[in-house]
């Protein structure tokens, strides 16, 4: 019997196994994912339960449930991946041995990398909203904050879902008019980038948006450091920026398991074939999601889409058939504007997101990159998408893996 | 388009960036450095060679990394290069603005 190990069972991981069950059945092939955690988090639900639209138990399910029955499912602690020996050595010393393994281990916020980010203010005026622990102390924060300086804040990239923090700017500027404050908040949106975002087209339009909503923008910020008792930000260049609630996404990491298997980048990524998905270093190791190094958003619809190439690649390795150099950094988003509006994007490697309608071309009902209340209920619905269709492998209809040009209008 | 650095004619991108590296030399370095404000001394060109030397490597430059090069610190590399210093730096090197990954 051959044996496919899956390492982690968030979005990526999860919708693997469910892939691969229906392809890979006993008595030939055992399927093992192994995860350290008892609970599946909705993590797009992070943006929303700051503002009290969503609360804690709309967004966390047992992993359990969405794990096929066929595929054993070990809670444990990682300690080190042998890809020498093709084995993996848990905490506690027990080795698991693959002959294939998909590394879908994600990322998380480091805010020890920066100076000061993790001082005598977090969690009390500097929060990030990127783990659930830090959304709920910053809607617990937002729920009797009296107004001030909001400064929200990129680190560094590539960070998760890289649209999120415009998102919070938005919803931020919407909440605070629906409290009557707004015009006590003054909201500034500070990122390492030379703009709002970094495809040229989508900066235009959500630069035009946050002007719109008098957010303010501060491009081109290094941080060096935050000044707790100054409750500043600091770049190296110099440039100080003050605030009285700093939202700040923190640098995003990989696993530390690649630093403790000699497996990573220095942010501990894992380096991937961006069109094959299989690992540059090791035939038998493939690379789903946030973990590896390629240059797509690190995003659960790009996991999605890279999760269909990614089942027919491992098929065909199995098969000893040549990989087919087939992802081409799929990603498709929707940005919430506040307001009960969202706008839409679809890009890829090559291609920047531009304006046209989606799924079906020249019809919609999706607008790309302008606002619609459609944009937002499809936003919304997609929580429903993510459990019951997502998660389960499910092909989501009309939207294929590799990203369609038609119905999109490039100049 | 085309546009005349140091007395040639340069192929650039519509940020200014040079699109064939072969047409760079130390001359078009220098232009584009007075054309960015940046008088550039022994401990610029040390580190454009560094960026040109990564980039033919097919490293993805990052402010992070070259703070980690060894060859500067981040520190540094902002009073050299002010403002946006992997920017201006890539562009006076004739190399590719760093893409960002998204």
């Amino acid at each position: 019997m051959k044996h496919v190990v899956i390492l982690g069972a968030g979005t990526a991981g999860t919708m693997m196994a469910n892939h691969l069950h229906h392809q890979l059945k006993h008595p030939d092939w055992e399927i093992t994912i192994i995860d350290e955690r008892e609970e599946h988090h909705y993590q797009p639900g992070y943006l929303f339960l700051p503002f009290d639209i969503y609360a804690p138990e709309d967004i966390i399910k047992t992993i359990e449930e969405f794990i096929p029955k066929d595929v054993k499912l070990v809670k444990n602690k990682i300690n080190r991946i042998k890809p020498a020996d093709n084995k993996i050595e848990l905490t506690g010393g027990n080795e698991i041995a693959y002959d294939i393994l998909i590394i879908a281990t994600g990322a998380k916020i480091a805010p020890e990398e920066t100076e000061g980010m993790k001082g005598a203010e977090w969690q009390k005026s500097v929060f990030d909203f990127y783990t659930f622990e830090g959304s709920l102390a910053l809607r617990n924060k937002l729920r009797d904050w009296e107004g001030g300086k909001l400064v929200v804040h990129i680190t560094e990239m590539p960070i998760k879902c890289p649209v999120a923090p415009l998102e919070f700017a938005f919803l931020a500027d919407s909440f605070f008019k629906h409290k009557h404050m707004r015009d006590k908040v003054e909201i500034t949106y500070v990122t390492p980038l030379s703009g709002a975002f970094t495809k040229p087209k989508a900066t235009e339009a959500l630069e035009h948006l946050l002007h719109e909503k008098g957010i303010n923008i501060e491009p081109d910020f290094a941080i060096e450091k935050v000044d707790n008792e100054r409750k500043e930000i600091v770049d190296y260049g110099g440039k100080i920026i003050p605030f009285d609630l700093l939202v700040t996404v923190p640098t995003n990491k990989g696993d530390e398991l690649m630093e403790r298997s000699g497996m990573g980048d220095d942010l501990n990524y894992v380096p991937t074939n961006k069109a094959t998905l299989q690992s540059k270093d090791y035939a038998n190791i493939f690379v789903l999601g946030d973990a590896s190094n390629i240059p797509a958003s690190k995003a659960g619809s790009v996991a999605h889409f890279e999760a269909e190439i990614l089942t027919d690649n491992i098929l065909r390795f199995v098969h000893g058939e040549p990989l087919k150099e087939e992802f081409d950094g799929h990603a498709n988003c929707f940005i919430e504007t506040g307001n009960g509006k969202a706008l839409l994007i679809d890009f890829n490697y090559t291609h920047e997101p531009v304006e046209g309608s989606f799924p079906f071309p020249g019809i919609g009902p999706l607008r790309l990159l302008k606002e619609s209340r459609m944009n937002h209920m499809g936003k919304l619905a997609f929580r429903w998408i993510y459990w019951n269709v997502l998660l389960k492998g499910t092909h989501i209809p009309f939207v294929s893996a590799t990203m369609s040009e038609k119905g999109k209008h490039y100049a | 388009m085309e546009k005349i650095i140091a007395g040639k004619n340069i192929t650039v991108n519509e940020e200014g960036y040079l699109t064939d590296f072969s047409q760079w030399d130390e001359q078009v370095g220098e232009a584009l450095a007075a054309e960015a404000n940046v008088p550039l001394s022994a401990r610029h060109w040390e580190i454009l060679k560094y960026l040109q030397n990564e980039q033919k490597n097919q490293v993805a430059l990052s402010i992070r990394r070259i703070g980690k090069s060894g060859v500067t610190d981040i520190k540094e590399f902002y009073q050299l290069f002010p403002n946006a210093p992997l920017k201006t730096a890539t562009k006076i090197a004739g190399i590719p603005k760093p893409a960002s990954c998204i």
